[in-house]
């Protein structure tokens, strides 16, 4: 009997499959109205999954003759020609967009980690209830205004403003520096992290401002009965929890690599390999948004620019993704 | 309710003087009053254990003592708090400098997770300036030994104070309140949260320490206070019933509410 | 053991140091507060300042004229960023509240825990890779449209509203549920109709919140809906919405007449993501 000889290694198949991956414990509902339902719920849940999954496919198949055309020069490579010359073929490469996304989200941090840790204590430890809903909201709105707004205000008024009144200064003041050196323009690298630093504040601040409210009392009050001012109570508050506020800069870096419209309308767009703060720049994002839609001809520009995506995806699920382990970790222990 | 004040705080006094003398002590919460007109005199290099059913204010008393109960939103303290002469609740009286000169042990251990053990017993000194290393050695050393926990950790003093068990966190917590110099040492229940072991070298310590400090001790267990103090301040609904020397209340209560309390009553 | 009077003397010193710094450093958190809450006003007063004097009735329903044309208005725009909003909803609401559900009720395995991990990095996927997504699967086959942009954008939505809905699910208390389980009621009657009604003012806020976020996309759209100066006819078809607009009236060589535009239609963008927060707000606060 042919069934027979099929039946006995799809049997053992599955309970090997069922052993590995414990799938009974997923489904402990004995009630067949609970089980469709929690059968339904979960597929429902897997769609993330099913969209990361397919984000990764799509953009792979995209990118695809990018990728086999160029190999690993892109990635290393500092030339961005989407038309051919002559007998030259079309080139495209990464490093200048890697670097522009690198600095542009490091000085974003430099500048928003101090003053959202000010933020943070000034709420938790230094003001009352009141005081701390009140202004907590006002951050938050800081949150929720689009990032094509900043952008706009960036054009129109911070860019005057800096080039102005902070730029020169500080060419002046820091003139031995390589990064402060040069012509200055007004959409340059420096503006971009400047702007770019604003968005991810409120993140960062919130995070923490969270994470210091919820370090127990008991170890406030333990060092206020040895005589400890405020300030040095609040020194405690930060050693006791710092490994939630590094997941609080964790999360502000994944926010400030993803971050696109606001940049691209104030750092300038030019393909360069950067030294100098006050020149133009282009980060990962902001190509994609500037060039795709010029980008029907030749076929190896829009795959460029898609494997410029991918470059972009990976990293920022990388960094997101240890955010989120460090975040864990902390509140892990902190619960025991 | 009729006050009646035993009078046999005068006899007991000759020996002792006052440390610290409480003077019409008021304290609310919100719109709770919790400490009603405590007037009470602590007698120096004692152990004064205050008792009562919960809830009567014990534990607001003591961190009256030591300014931490005007931390607490919504509190609020009216009377005067008189240490070594100085009322510590004047206007131009910092309250920072005040509980310096006041150790505070607390129900459970609070050793400082991310600190060595030996940077847990020094933070105190860190804090406030002593830079000297050698200075900072011999102060933690001699702490711990006072403690009873210096043979126990001498060899381990820059690991974690989590890998200590209960009783010897108490312990930490106790060298590290003596560690920045007070001469006053207030107890809030210390021994609730540990086991009968610990509780017993706990107890023991505090019996030694009294040669040095000026003890107040908050307890629910009034064996231990029977064990452990010299005198006694029975409170009841944020009022002083009775104080005096620990043998005569627990033998002779004058006040009912005092003899209904020590016969387990109400608790 | 009492400390040598030297060192008493040391401690004394010290504090006046110490007690100045305390000053100092809370001044400095305070300052660090008003400075990062300096460009939430400048970038409020700027909006109602330049794109206030923009709005009027004609302005707000008329359709978009060619750039540098004086006249007409950002009616279309409006019209997208509405239909957008819905269309996203549609989409993402139901996916994030049933994953929701499921990461909430149903927990204790490692599916649960994984799709949890997936959706908190998920959330704060860069935008414009969304975009790519919606171009690469909606684009692709059926062509610029309406139907792209929702798509794209609902895959920045579906993340946040499934964590929401776990919090506020979570909330519901245990009691509630046993209640109704000691009823004799089956365990999905209990999550739909019993805990899903307690839970129904966190969800709804939970969605508002996210379509406030949404409303202000501006990367997916661009790689979507394309843009368009004419009314919406079909779901099909190239669009536009109140982000993209302001992005491509910013970029306008012609600065006298769209540049005002881009502030007007910031106007109306920012009010519609102002009243929904302060709505959320409101529905919010804690009863004192």
């Amino acid at each position: 009997m042919k069934w027979r000889k099929i039946e006995y290694p799809l049997k053992t198949f599955f309970v090997k499959f069922n052993n590995i991956f414990n799938l009974k414990s997923l489904f402990k509902e004995k009630n067949k109205g609970d089980l469709t339902f929690e059968l339904v719920c979960a597929a429902i849940a897997s769609s993330i999954l099913i969209i990361l999954a397919l984000m990764f496919i799509m953009i792979i198949k995209e990118a695809w003759l990018s990728i086999t055309t160029y190999g690993i020069e892109f990635i290393f490579g500092t030339e961005w020609i989407p038309y051919s010359l002559g007998n030259e073929k079309p080139v495209f490469s990464a490093l200048p967009l890697i670097w522009g996304t690198l600095v542009t989200s490091t000085i974003a941090l430099l500048i928003s980690v101090p003053i959202s840790l000010g933020v943070a204590l000034a709420l938790s430890e230094f003001s009352g209830k009141r005081f701390n809903y009140v202004v907590s909201a006002l951050v938050e709105l800081l949150a929720a205004i689009p990032s094509v707004v900043y952008g706009l205000w960036g054009i129109f008024i911070l860019i005057p403003f800096l080039k102005s009144h902070v730029y020169p200064f500080l060419q002046q003041v820091f003139y031995f520096l390589p990064f402060f050196q040069g012509r200055i323009h007004g959409p340059s690298v420096m503006t971009g992290s400047i702007v770019l630093s604003i968005m991810i504040l409120p993140t960062i601040a919130a995070v923490m401002r969270d994470v210091f409210s919820s370090v127990p009392k008991s170890q406030r009050e333990a060092i206020i009965s040895l005589g400890a001012t405020r300030w040095e109570t609040a020194k405690l508050v930060i050693q006791y929890s710092k490994i939630g506020v590094i997941g609080a800069i964790m999360l502000g870096l994944g926010r400030a690599v993803g971050e696109t419209m606001a940049i691209t309308m104030v750092i300038g767009n030019s393909f360069n390999l950067f030294t100098s703060l006050f020149e133009p720049g282009y980060t990962l994002s902001s190509i994609i948004a500037n060039e795709f839609t010029e980008a029907s001809s030749p076929p190896e520009y829009l795959s460029a620019l898609m494997e410029i995506g991918l470059i972009l995806l990976i990293l920022a699920l990388v960094i997101n993704s240890i955010a989120q382990v460090v975040v864990r970790y902390y509140s892990k222990r902190v619960s025991r | 309710m009729e006050e009646l004040k035993i009078m046999t705080l005068e006899e007991s006094m000759e020996k002792r003087k006052p440390k610290i003398k409480i003077e019409n002590l008021n304290a609310w919460f919100g719109n709770s009053h919790i400490l009603k007109n405590i007037s009470l005199e602590i007698p120096e290099k004692s152990i004064t254990a205050i008792i009562g059913p919960s809830g009567c204010g014990k534990t607001t008393l003591l961190r009256c003592l030591n300014r931490m109960h005007e931390l607490t939103p919504n509190a609020k303290v009216s009377g005067k708090v008189i240490i070594d002469g100085e009322n510590i609740y004047d206007n131009n009286v910092d309250p920072v400098l005040i509980r310096r000169k006041i150790g505070m042990v607390f129900q459970r251990p609070i050793p400082f997770p991310t600190m060595s053990i030996y940077d847990n017993v020094a933070i105190g000194l860190k804090l406030n300036g002593v830079k000297d290393h050698k200075t900072i050695n011999t102060i933690v050393k001699k702490c711990l030994e006072l403690s009873h926990l210096w043979n126990e950790v001498k060899n381990r003093l820059n690991e974690s104070p989590l890998t200590l068990s209960g009783g010897q966190q108490q312990r930490l917590c106790i060298a590290r309140a003596l560690a920045v110099g007070p001469e006053i040492l207030l107890m809030d229940e210390p021994t609730s949260a540990l086991d009968p072991l610990a509780t017993v070298k706990i107890e023991k310590l505090i019996r030694e320490l009294k040669k040095d400090y000026t003890i107040v001790i908050v307890t629910h267990n009034m064996q231990q206070a029977l064990r452990v103090s010299d005198y006694v301040a029975f409170l009841y609904l944020g009022e002083l019933i009775e104080f005096g020397e620990s043998k005569e209340i627990f033998s002779n209560p004058k006040h009912p509410l005092t003899k209904n309390y020590l016969h387990g009553k109400f608790s | 053991m009492l400390i040598a009077d030297s060192i008493k003397e040391r401690m004394n010193r010290e504090y006046k140091v110490r007690k100045l710094k305390s000053k100092v450093m809370i001044t400095c958190s305070f300052l660090a507060l008003i400075l990062a809450l300096i460009p939430l006003f400048s970038v409020l007063i700027e909006v109602i300042l330049r794109g206030a004097p923009v709005i009027s009735i004609s302005f707000l329903v008329k359709r978009i004229p060619p750039m540098g044309q004086p006249g007409g208005g950002i009616g279309p725009a409006i019209q997208g960023t509405l239909i957008i909003i819905a269309l996203t909803s549609l989409i993402g609401v139901p996916i994030g509240v049933f994953s929701g559900i499921y990461l909430a009720e149903y927990d204790d395995n490692w599916f649960a825990s994984m799709i949890r991990f997936i959706s908190d990095v998920m959330t704060n996927i860069p935008s414009i890779v969304a975009g790519i997504f919606g171009w690469a699967t909606i684009v692709l086959t059926i062509g610029w449209s309406v139907i792209a942009g929702a798509v794209a954008l609902a895959i920045l939505m579906i993340p946040v509203i499934t964590r929401t809905t776990e919090e506020i699910i979570r909330m519901v208390p245990d009691e509630i549920r046993e209640a109704a389980l000691a009823l004799g009621l089956p365990k999905w009657k209990v999550t739909l109709n019993i805990v899903l009604n307690n839970a129904k003012k966190g969800i709804a806020t939970g969605v508002l919140l996210a379509l406030a976020r949404i409303a202000g996309e501006t990367a997916p759209l661009l790689l979507t809906i394309l843009g368009s100066r004419f009314w919406i006819r079909s779901l099909t078809e190239p669009a536009t919405a109140l982000p993209l607009i302001i992005f491509n009236f910013s970029q306008s060589p012609y600065s006298s007449v769209d540049w005002p535009r881009a502030w007007g239609a910031t106007f109306v963008l920012i009010l519609m993501v102002l009243v929904i927060n302060i709505i959320v707000r409101y529905l919010t606060r804690e009863k004192y």
